[in-house]
C-alpha cells in the first residue's frame, strides 16, 4: 500500500522527460517503413486457409 | 451458423507496432523483421487462443516477446556486458538548459538490458498500466514496477543524472515541501 502512495505524487518534471524521449524513441520505429514480406506472408496465410 | 469477425484480418493492422516494438527489443532490424515473421506466424496459427474482445495487440506483444526472450536464451547473443559496448560514447552531462538531448537518449537506451527495454517500452512509450505489462511479461504487478524503477534509474544512471536530481530547478520548492513535511517525523 505504501507503493501505491508514493505513485500518487505527480510525476517529477525528468519521468516526464524520460517518457517522452521513450514515446519518441517507439514512434521514430514505428515510422520506419514495414517492408513488405509482411503483407504477402499474410496474403500467402490467408490463400493457404482458404484452400482447407 | 453467424460468422464471427476472424481477429487474423486485423493482424495486418498491428504490424507496425509489432515491428516498433520488436525493434525496441532487438535495437536491430532485420532481427526485428525476423521477431515479427515469426510473430505473425504463431499468431496465425495459434488465433483460437486469442480470446476475442480482449486487446489483440497485447496478445500479439506477447508472442513477440516471448519468442525473443526465448530465443534469446537459447542462443545466448547477448554479451554480458553490463555497461555496454558503447559506454564512453556518450556526450558529457546535459547541460542543464533543460531536456534530454535525444541522442545521449537514445544511446543510453540502447545500452539497457533487453528486459529493461521492454518494461520501458510498454509503460513508458505505449502507456500501459503495471498490470497490463506485468501480464504481458509474465511476471508479478510488483516485478513490473520495481523493473520499470530500476530501468529508469539505469538510465538515468547512463544520462549522468540521479533520478532525484533536479535538472531544471523548477520542481527545487516543491522538494523542500516533501522534505520538510517528512522532517518531524524523523525526529
Amino acid at each position: 500500500m505504501k507503493e501505491e502512495m508514493a505513485e500518487e505524487k505527480p510525476k517529477p518534471r525528468l519521468r516526464r522527460d524520460i517518457d517522452e524521449n521513450l514515446k519518441r524513441v517507439f514512434e521514430d520505429a514505428l515510422d520506419t517503413e514495414v517492408p513488405d514480406r509482411f503483407k504477402q506472408l499474410l496474403e500467402q496465410l490467408k490463400a493457404k486457409e482458404a484452400r482447407k | 451458423m453467424t460468422t464471427l469477425a476472424d481477429p487474423r484480418d486485423e493482424l495486418a493492422g498491428h504490424i507496425p507496432a509489432l515491428r516498433a516494438f520488436a525493434i525496441s527489443l532487438t535495437r536491430n532490424v532485420s532481427e526485428a523483421d525476423d521477431l515479427v515473421q515469426e510473430t505473425i506466424l504463431k499468431a496465425w496459427s495459434n488465433i483460437e487462443k486469442f480470446t476475442v474482445g480482449t486487446d489483440l495487440r497485447a496478445w500479439l506483444f506477447t508472442i513477440l516477446r516471448n519468442t525473443f526472450f526465448s530465443s534469446k536464451r537459447k542462443t545466448k547473443r547477448e554479451v554480458a556486458d553490463p555497461e555496454g559496448i558503447h559506454a564512453g560514447s556518450l556526450s558529457e552531462k546535459p547541460a542543464h538548459d533543460g531536456r534530454l538531448a535525444f541522442a545521449d537518449f537514445q544511446r543510453a537506451f540502447d545500452q539497457l538490458s533487453a528486459e529493461h527495454r521492454e518494461v520501458l517500452i510498454l509503460v513508458g512509450a505505449n502507456g500501459y498500466s503495471y498490470e497490463e505489462a506485468a501480464g504481458m511479461m509474465g511476471v508479478a504487478v510488483g516485478t513490473a514496477k520495481s523493473r520499470a524503477n530500476r530501468a529508469r534509474a539505469r538510465l538515468c544512471d547512463l544520462l549522468g543524472m540521479e533520478e532525484g536530481e533536479d535538472i531544471l530547478g523548477e520542481e527545487t520548492g516543491a522538494t523542500l515541501a516533501v522534505l520538510g513535511r517528512s522532517g518531524p517525523q524523523a525526529a
